[in-house]
């Protein structure tokens, strides 16, 4: 006896409908990501996007949105506030949630600042290991939550190189060898006790990709990636700009204006800014094409020991 | 290196910046992206051959390249002899773990772009523990690039590699022969060790290998044709990742989107989200939901939250349905004249993944597309690694792989994974630990009506039936453009077939599949009207298509015949 086939449409018969154009990089990129937040929406109980105001999290922000349209993000938006970012992203921040009618929460590591951390007076080290590393687990603890969306991408540094899409995460932090192989399926098959699952739905997107996708879908970004006029200071060779009174100025150290811009945010004392004058979305893709250093480059936190970011890894950051 | 412009294009410094970054978008926009597996034995240059590839194609940024300069000074693994200033390896192996062992212990993606393509590269270890790390990195390539040490040559790791991509099913092999500046540029040993991957090849069944002969280390054909290869007349690696085309064949399947989940924001809008994992979906389309077998049309896609006209796999759409019909997630929505195979019961190829080894005595959780089923595995064979040829064995271990059974407590909707790597993979999940321990791939042969089989409780069997109606039962779909067209051509063959003296029936309406089965398990000849892309006629995964000219009387003739003598012998 013979049964009804798998396949009717024999492969030398294309749909005539089929579009022959082939589906672009970025069209492709964009399916892959909006697959993996509804998949992890779908199998876990308390996602929460971790929100770091930077472009990446514009972009994550639009694709979570595109998953789920025309029904709102079913999870809320973490940040985790050091109370060292610019002034200018906390500025975006309030007026980006508001406009998109994001249901955002701030935790800051209050304990600690009470204990005077700064970045100034404890080292990029140990500042960062407290107001954020601890900072989010303690938030991703008291929130309940079983997976966390962030906008790591796989090109911005060696240890991210190996990142999996669908990441998990012990009470511990992780071990390299004992990430699940997801062939393609991805597993998120509930995560265990005390374990949680971090998602990366930017993994395959690439620094350029990710200024392509700003550019053609119009997406609202910090306009400290700008090129203007602001104040800063020379250390080492890195720009940083002197965004409050809180920074400590060395004797005879003075800021002077100049016109830069800063192709990652973080904390403004670890946040190296570029000199450029490209002021506008099609001036910063030219010098992204032509660039010749890589975006991490600004960030003083990876400086500071050699696999640093893997070092981190271990310790729960993203 | 710079004689050839690479690396993502060049904007002229002129007036018009504004055109200029437009038109070089345009020219992104029409890229296409290709994702290749690197893939090799330990020892064969793998990392080195990726860090080439990156360098030489611009594809580096120049404070990466300054960290690896200083890396290198730091501490090589790969010791003396090396003729580079640089170890391009440092580039993709990143942990520190293996910066110490000196081996590739996990998947690693890198990216880089040409003037005509972007590209994701799975850096996989070569290291025989860590087999499932590169099935992992394999499973969704396009290009399978395999490295073969030219001084070795052809090892047991390397067959073993080749058996995995091709179970894998990963469209294209290239054979990089690797070291040739080792082995003097030497002609003959290049083409002795292509001849012996061909044969290995063949055996598994994979259609065609590009072979190349590079030296990763000195960039001899990687980027830049190598003076030294002057009887090369092909061309270098990237030429042939440039130029591999990238396989879409899942877009013209017929149509299956396995379902994510519901979108509902409020009253009036009902959205079945999901990625279509094979074929093209258009307002108006018929779909049947699976397993229920109900059936509607669709009222609109949208993508990313804007309607559509149409879309095709692999997009992440949401439905709209005429009907309120029920499908959550697992269900799949299909076209209906091709759905999937509805099955428990199913054979498949494993790679085992997990330290601890297969345990035929306990259930499996299987993730299948977004179903996720309690399953029983039986093994029906292992591999033997040296002639990879099915060997006996009763459990599968790290990194083994094997034919087995596949027993589910519910029925999966699948295609064999040689027609759609999307909608034929699965994986096994161990329920105690979470950990994925096993990667399948759903083979050609299975049980395809296991679920019908066992709810059904006839006491009549198929050979009785045989000898009373002189004939075998069939079921075939009829399928044409247009409905009508469809049905017009199923009553004609049921004409020729009944005047063949054959017992043949047209069966229509909802649920039809379901029907026709029944029908052609009491021994009739059933067709199945439908739409689908020409006039065609499928009978057990096998399609023949009208000829151009020929009338219906005609194509009906010739349809008959081809179910008449698949029905058996002349009664």
């Amino acid at each position: 006896m013979n049964a009804l086939p798998a396949d009717a449409v024999p492969a030398h018969e294309p749909d005539p409908r089929v579009d022959r154009r082939r589906l672009s990089h970025l069209r492709a990129l964009e399916a892959e990501s909006i697959h993996v937040f509804r998949e992890v929406v779908a199998e876990l109980e308390r996602p929460v996007m971790l929100y770091s105001i930077g472009k990446d999290s514009s972009v994550l922000v639009r694709l979570a949105q595109k998953a789920f349209a025309p029904a709102p993000l079913p999870f809320p938006l973490l940040h985790i506030d050091t109370t060292w970012k610019f002034r200018a992203m906390i500025d975006f921040r309030d007026r980006f949630a508001k406009d998109n009618g994001l249901d955002l929460r701030v935790h800051t590591n209050h304990a600690a600042l009470a204990e005077g951390a700064s970045p100034f007076a404890w080292g990029s080290n140990k500042y960062t290991q407290v107001m954020k590393t601890h900072a989010l687990l303690d938030a991703l603890r008291a929130g309940g939550y079983d997976a966390a969306f962030g906008g790591a991408r796989r090109d911005e540094e060696r240890s991210r190189a190996k990142e999996r899409v669908l990441s998990f995460r012990d009470r511990h932090g992780q071990g390299p060898k004992n990430q699940r192989p997801g062939c393609g399926t991805y597993s998120t098959a509930r995560s265990g006790k005390g374990e949680s699952i971090r998602a990366f739905p930017l993994s395959n997107w690439t620094e350029l990709d990710v200024w392509q996708y700003i550019w053609l879908e119009e997406i609202p970004i910090v306009p400290l990636y700008f090129a203007a006029p602001r104040p800063v200071v020379e250390r080492d060779g890195v720009l940083l700009m002197v965004d409050d009174e809180r920074f400590p100025l060395e004797p005879g150290e003075s800021p002077r204006i100049e016109t830069v811009r800063f192709r990652t945010l973080g904390c403004y004392p670890l946040t190296g800014a570029t000199r450029s004058a490209a002021a506008t979305l099609p001036e910063i893709l030219r010098e992204m094409i032509e660039a010749t250093s890589s975006e991490r480059q600004g960030r003083l936190i990876d400086l500071d020991e050699e696999a640093s970011m893997e070092a981190k890894k271990r310790e729960g950051y993203f | 290196m710079a004689a050839r412009a690479r690396g993502g294009g060049a904007l002229g410094s002129s007036a018009d910046e504004h055109a200029a970054v437009v038109s070089w978008l345009r020219e992104q926009e029409a890229k296409d992206l290709l994702r290749f597996v690197a893939i090799g034995s330990v020892d064969d240059g793998k990392s080195t051959l990726i860090g080439r590839l990156l360098h030489d194609a611009h594809g580096l940024y120049q404070d990466q390249l300054s960290a690896v300069r200083r890396a290198s000074l730091k501490g090589s693994t790969r010791g003396a002899g090396s003729i580079s200033e640089i170890d391009f390896s440092l580039f993709t192996d990143g942990l520190l773990a293996e910066r110490e062992q000196g081996i590739t212990i996990d998947v690693a993606y890198r990216y880089f772009a040409t003037d005509r393509r972007k590209f994701i590269i799975a850096d996989t270890p070569g290291h025989v523990q860590y087999t499932r790390n590169m099935a992992t990195g394999a499973s969704t390539a396009d290009v399978a690039v395999i490295l073969v040490d030219a001084r070795h040559g052809v090892i047991a790791q390397t067959r073993r590699h080749a058996h995995i991509a091709a179970l894998l099913g990963i469209p294209r092999v290239v054979a990089c022969v690797n070291k040739m500046d080792l082995v003097a540029f030497d002609r003959g040993r290049f083409d002795e060790i292509v001849d012996e991957l061909r044969s290995i090849a063949s055996r598994l069944g994979v259609e065609a290998i590009h072979p190349v002969p590079v030296s990763a280390l000195a960039g001899d054909n990687v980027v830049e044709r190598s003076a030294r290869t002057p009887w090369w007349t092909g061309g270098t690696l990237l030429d042939l990742l440039e130029s591999l085309p990238v396989a879409d064949e899942d877009r013209d399947g017929p149509f299956r989107l396995p379902m994510q989940l519901v979108l509902r924001p409020g009253l009036g809008y009902r959205g079945f989200a999901g990625r279509i994992a094979r074929g093209t979906i258009a307002a108006g389309d018929e779909v049947v939901a699976l397993p229920s077998g109900k059936r509607t049309r669709v009222a609109g896609v949208d993508v990313g939250g804007r309607e559509v006209p149409s879309a095709s796999a692999p997009l992440s759409v949401a439905l709209r349905l005429v009907d309120e019909i029920d499908v959550s997630r697992g269900d799949v929505l299909a076209c209906p004249s091709a759905p999937p195979v509805c099955a428990a019961e199913l054979e498949a190829d494993l790679v085992w993944m997990s330290e601890r080894p297969l345990d035929p005595g306990r259930t499996y959780l299987l993730k299948h597309t977004t179903r996720i089923v309690r399953a029983a595995v039986r093994v029906l064979s292992g591999t033997d690694p040296e002639t990879l040829a099915p060997a006996p064995a009763r459990s599968l271990a790290l990194n083994d792989v094997g034919r087995v059974l596949v027993t589910c407590r519910a029925p999966l909707l699948f295609d064999p994974y040689r027609r759609s790597r999307r909608t034929g993979a699965f994986i096994l999940i161990d329920s105690v630990t979470n950990d994925t321990v096993a990667a399948g791939m759903i083979a050609e042969k299975t049980k395809r009506d296991g679920t019908a089989d066992a709810t059904t409780r006839t006491q009549v069997g198929a050979a009785e039936r045989r000898e009373r109606l002189g004939q075998a039962g069939v079921l075939a779909a009829v399928l044409a453009p247009a409905l009508e067209a469809a049905r017009e051509l199923a009553f004609a063959v049921e004409r020729e077939l009944f005047d063949r003296e054959r017992v043949a029936t047209v069966v229509e309406g909802p649920a039809a599949e379901a029907a026709g089965a029944a029908c052609a398990r009491a021994g009739l000849i059933a067709i199945v009207p439908g739409v689908g892309g020409g006039a065609t006629l499928v009978v057990d995964g096998e399609v023949a298509s009208s000829d151009p000219g020929a009338d219906v009387d005609e194509t009906a003739r010739a349809w008959a015949a081809i179910l008449a003598s698949r029905s058996g012998a002349s009664p």
